[in-house]
């Protein structure tokens, strides 16, 4: 087994909200992050997969195939957007880095080709905080 | 002999913002800004050096005291810009598009006026590992 991975980056706009809780509560719980009027960051996402290196190519996965997945089903969705409202797959839930890196986990997992799996979503919200997560 | 020295403090902060020109309509906005312009916003984690340059004082070997800078900064840039809207929350931008051009000239501005005239001050802002501004230019 071994492991690849493919780094992007995207940016986008967002809020930390919770439209059950009084203003005051927000702020209280996600600070500045609850301004009204959004606020945004450069993510940085590092996709991870595992699998065996084939014999005739040499690769874990072609990752032009990796690069044209996330593309279009991470990128194309996320970059240069607002978080809360422009992504269909963010609808209803809360526009954490921790829900976003899972929600991204599920977008590629089941869309890779045979033999090959997903292993770490690791998405980085600023330079010094970041998440990981492994489907589990 | 010339005895300047530069010291330069870095901060940070994020922000959401877009690119609109309201003289213009929503094609031509597109056209010239692409994805920039999404009326929903974007946003970014924006990256500054402040760089200050003259000659260390004979009493204390600084430049400019560096917690003054800081204490500054905080007061004056960050907590005008960290966590918020540069269109709808900065004043500065009301009128003015917050480009990360603009965005270090309004920066600049705002310290200008607070650091000693003799101290020479250049800001650079990355907007992304990227893309950044230097102003003034050097």
């Amino acid at each position: 087994m071994l492991f690849l991975t493919r780094i992007e980056h995207f940016n986008a706009a967002h809020k930390l909200y919770n439209p059950e809780w009084s203003k005051e509560k927000n702020e209280m719980v996600f600070g500045k992050c609850a301004n009204e009027n959004w606020h945004g960051h450069n993510y940085e996402l590092h996709v991870t997969v595992k699998g065996k290196v084939a014999a005739d190519t040499g690769f874990v996965i072609n990752v032009k195939i990796l690069s044209k997945l996330i593309n279009e089903f991470v990128l194309e969705k996320l970059d240069h957007k607002n978080l809360n409202m422009d992504v269909d797959f963010m609808k209803e839930k809360m526009c954490s880095t921790e829900n976003l890196a899972i929600e991204i986990w599920k977008q590629l997992f089941f869309r890779l080709p045979e033999g090959v799996q997903l292993h770490c979503i690791k998405l980085y919200e600023t330079p010094r905080i970041f998440v990981e997560y492994f489907g589990d | 002999m010339n005895k300047k020295v530069s010291i330069y403090r870095k901060e940070h902060f994020n922000a959401a913002h877009r690119l609109h020109n309201s003289a213009w309509d929503e094609e031509k906005n597109y056209a010239v800004f692409g994805k920039c312009n999404n009326p929903n916003y974007h946003g970014h984690n924006y990256e500054m050096d402040i760089k200050i340059t003259g000659e260390p004082g004979a009493d204390t070997g600084f430049v400019i005291d560096l917690k003054f800078l800081s204490d500054l900064v905080k007061e004056n840039v960050l907590e005008k810009l960290d966590h918020k809207n540069l269109n709808l929350d900065v004043p500065e931008f009301a009128h003015l598009n917050p480009t990360v051009e603009n965005i270090a000239i309004v920066i600049y501005n705002i310290l200008r006026s607070k650091i000693e005239e003799k101290l020479d001050l250049q800001i650079r802002l990355y907007e992304t590992p990227k893309n950044f501004a230097e102003y003034p230019a050097s």
